[in-house]
């Protein structure tokens, strides 16, 4: 089966393996042994719990229905199925796990995801197009975002790359990046340093350090730098020498589809 | 003390026209049989509060029960979009919805408010957003929900979250005894909170046995904290009950196509909650 939760590999190239995956894979590596990751749904729960599964045994996932440490040995659907709670070192209640171990910055990396990113890393999951009151397009909202955002030590961003996905400014700030840019976060009073990567479908962008504007700083083998431009709404600045990202070893690609129960016999 | 009584009963009494209800359980415990029979009841107008509005709510919203929204995210978690929810926002069917709007921190900290007596909470939160620029400037009230607030200890510019009081809270649990102590335990939200901040409040459990046994981490809500409570096996699904059931990730998925459709929701409600 495809796995809704996680990334779709229903067009695995040549190579062996899809962009989602590479991008799986990608995000992944970002994440150390022995951090501390809190884990929105979806693509950044594929992503730390591939971790887990192979260089970061020790990856302490946290996620926002208060499963502190779990364990779980396929990816869950929601940020509650019973199988967070089960293999979790602790379970506590929402207001605790946003009080007592979010909003202090006891958390090394908030893992999000996002509808529209920006140049400066804010993004948004609320509504795109027309107004708040009567949006194109209404969005799930914030649920957690925003404090993760604000509080974690840093912020990694796991989304795919498009030409609507990534815009100059976003429609609405549910999250904040780096606001309109150097000492937005400080005059904000936001105790965490902010998105340290966006990692994507073709690549990955990481914040200039003057500007704090996300440049293109690696890709995957087979990307071009033009065709990551074509999927960019702002005027993408590109590191002098980007890095060419390794594929997916057969490690990674095993471990991933295992978690997923994807045997890909078909 | 709680009185046990039926699912209907507890709703006939403790639920009415206009009020503001708290349905919670955070993907675990969502007390949906409560919900289908707050449908049957035909209750309209309600201000309907919650984290994750989920299924129950989209469910609730397309069957015309909602005036008010006030939420922190609404989706389908894991599939996607609540598509009755987004068709009473974008299209105002079967009425319009008014939404009021927070992150799952602010909502958290605002039940917290109201169980503890207080006007407001405090929080490192929302600076920066969008959401407080909406609630504070953007409606042309003026922070009817989120303001700033100064610490007077340190004079650190915090937020402050007006404290949630709903008419009535809605929860499922696992387990009550027979004078009506309710016992629940795994992922527990923020159901003791919203039942301690309600004026009245209904609990559907799995079971009435004659005396609870203690368990670890398990949280009680003592039987006078409780105005109804309604035995009803079975009453998360298709969220769940740990120890019980699990979640039917299934009818999750299945949802996107049901909710999707204005036709093929009206026959769904026909067929699994009216009849």
């Amino acid at each position: 089966m495809t796995s809704q939760a996680g990334t779709n590999h229903a067009d695995v190239s040549e190579l062996g393996y899809s962009a989602d995956e590479m991008m799986t894979v990608s995000a992944a590596r970002a994440l150390r042994d022995g951090m501390t990751c809190f884990v929105g749904i979806g693509l950044p729960s594929a992503a730390a719990n591939l971790a887990r599964a192979t260089h970061a045994p020790g990856l302490v996932l946290i996620y926002e229905s208060g499963a502190i440490g779990a364990k779980p040995n396929g990816l869950p659907l929601s940020i509650g199925d019973g199988i967070l709670a089960e293999t979790a070192d602790a379970v506590v209640s929402v207001p605790e796990i946003f009080n007592y171990w979010l909003q202090p910055g006891r958390i090394d990396v908030g893992f999000l995801s996002a509808a529209q990113v920006d140049k400066f890393g804010n993004i948004n999951t609320t509504v795109i197009g027309g107004d708040y009151r009567n949006p194109a397009v209404r969005l799930p909202g914030a649920g957690g975002a925003p404090e993760i955002a604000a509080s974690c030590r840093e912020v990694i961003v796991v989304v795919r790359q498009t030409i609507r996905s990534f815009v100059e400014r976003v429609d609405f700030v549910t999250s904040v990046g780096y606001g309109s840019g150097p000492g937005d976060r400080e005059r904000l009073g936001l105790t965490g340093s902010g998105p340290k990567k966006i990692i994507t479908d073709l690549g990955v962008l990481e914040p200039d350090p003057a500007t704090l504007e996300f440049t293109l700083t690696g890709m995957y083998p087979g990307v071009s730098v033009p065709a990551v431009r074509e999927r960019t709404g702002w005027d993408l600045a590109v590191a002098a020498e980007p890095e060419l990202i390794a594929t997916p070893s057969t490690a990674e690609l095993d471990a991933l589809r295992r978690l997923e129960g994807s045997d890909h016999d078909d | 003390m709680a009185e046990i009584v039926s699912l209907s009963q507890a709703v006939r009494q403790a639920i009415h026209d206009g009020d503001a209800v708290a349905m919670e359980g955070f993907t675990h415990l969502i007390p949906f049989a409560a919900g289908h029979e707050v449908i049957r009841q035909r209750r309209r107008e309600l201000t309907l509060i919650r984290m994750t509005p989920d299924l129950i709510y989209d469910q609730l919203i397309g069957a015309g029960c909602a005036r008010k929204l006030v939420f922190s995210w609404g989706g389908n978690p894991g599939v996607g979009s609540l598509h009755r929810f987004r068709d009473a926002v974008q299209r105002g069917w079967p009425t319009p919805l008014e939404i009021e709007e927070h992150s799952h921190a602010g909502m958290a900290n605002r039940y917290v408010a109201g169980a503890s007596g207080l006007p407001f909470a405090v929080l490192r939160g929302y600076n920066g957003t969008d959401l407080y620029r909406q609630e504070t400037l953007g409606n042309g009230r003026g922070g009817t929900t989120i303001r700033p607030v100064t610490c007077p200890f340190t004079g650190e510019q915090l937020t402050a979250v007006a404290a949630i009081r709903p008419d009535v809270a809605v929860i499922h649990a696992q387990r009550a005894d027979r004078f009506g102590n309710v016992q629940f335990w795994g992922i527990t939200g923020v159901q003791k909170e919203a039942v301690l901040a309600s004026r009245r409040s209904v609990a559907t459990v799995e079971e009435i046995v004659d005396a609870l046994e203690p368990r670890p981490g398990a949280m009680v809500l003592p039987s006078w904290t409780v105005s109804y409570v309604a035995q009803v096996p079975g009453g998360a699904h298709p969220s769940y009950a740990l120890g019980y059931s699990a979640r039917d990730n299934g009818y999750y998925l299945a949802w996107d196509a049901i909710g999707r459709d204005r036709a093929a929701f009206t026959c769904w409600l026909e067929e699994n909650v009216y009849s």
